[in-house]
């Protein structure tokens, strides 16, 4: 069960209206490595790894949420208002022809979200390490997108979800360590 | 021994018969990061059965330990 706040994790401002940008967001809203696979991966795998670490993917696959939350209205803000010709012209002509103005579950070139993104291997150790692997692709294309991104203030929200990467990462390299621990550990059952 | 357990919650209304022990599996990379140079290793034949050179990288699965 989840309560809900109704206000952002970090606030998202936005500069001027820019639909090519939201376009290049859109690979962390709906892409395979984006926050959307992070938050279904980690929500999915908390219920056969062991009981020490289920309370780390709980929690950050909640976060993630936020960071979806977080995208849709950088999305939603850059591409509001915006003319159908305005979105062909920044290459979102064929989203328009299928959703219209709505947002969608798609990556930057437009293929839709797809769970063959994402796995449960029910092995705690290959399940972290794609754990591991997906904060640190995450981070990449963040770093990516700052990169091609002109707006100060997208960007100001793009760092802090770049540095929330780095965090997780280092959160799931705990938990294979607290799971290192327990090797041969003697236990009488 | 390359394998950690845990503890499942058990719940009195589970329906079916638990588990109260999971086993799994952490292999030897874990430990190692990078292989010291010296270690150990089989002879030609025994490393050709067991996949590796060096018994200290071999952490022998095996359907007996019923790791699932």
């Amino acid at each position: 069960m989840w309560v809900y706040e109704k206000k952002l994790l970090y606030p998202v401002e936005v500069s001027e209206c820019n639909p090519r940008l939201a376009k290049y967001i859109a690979e962390q809203y709906g892409g395979a490595d984006g926050e959307l696979a992070a938050a279904l991966r980690y929500m999915n795998q908390r219920y056969t790894v062991p009981d020490k670490i289920i309370g780390l993917l709980n929690d950050i696959s909640t976060e993630e949420f936020s960071h979806l939350e977080m995208l849709a209205t950088m999305i939603y803000k850059l591409t509001k208002d915006s003319t159908p010709q305005e979105l062909e012209e920044a290459g979102l002509g064929a989203h328009f022809v299928n959703h219209g103005s709505a947002l969608f579950y798609e990556n930057a070139g437009g293929v839709p979200f797809t769970t063959t993104y994402i796995q449960a291997k029910g092995d705690p150790i290959a399940d972290l390490y794609e754990d591991i692997a997906a904060e640190e692709k995450a981070r990449a294309t963040y770093q990516w997108i700052i990169d091609v991104s002109d707006d100060p203030l997208i960007n100001d929200s793009l760092k802090f979800l770049r540095e929330r990467e780095n965090v997780h990462s280092l959160r799931f390299r705990e938990a294979v360590e607290v799971l290192k621990e327990e090797r041969d550990r003697k236990k009488i059952f | 021994m390359f394998r950690g357990t845990f503890e499942p919650y058990v719940s009195p209304f589970d329906p079916c018969p638990p588990i109260k022990v999971k086993t799994f599996v952490l292999p030897p990379q874990l430990f190692m990061n990078v292989q010291p140079p010296g270690l150990p290793q089989y002879s030609p034949a025994e490393a050709l059965r067991q996949g590796s050179l060096w018994p200290a990288l071999v952490d022998g699965f095996s359907k007996k330990e019923g790791i699932f």
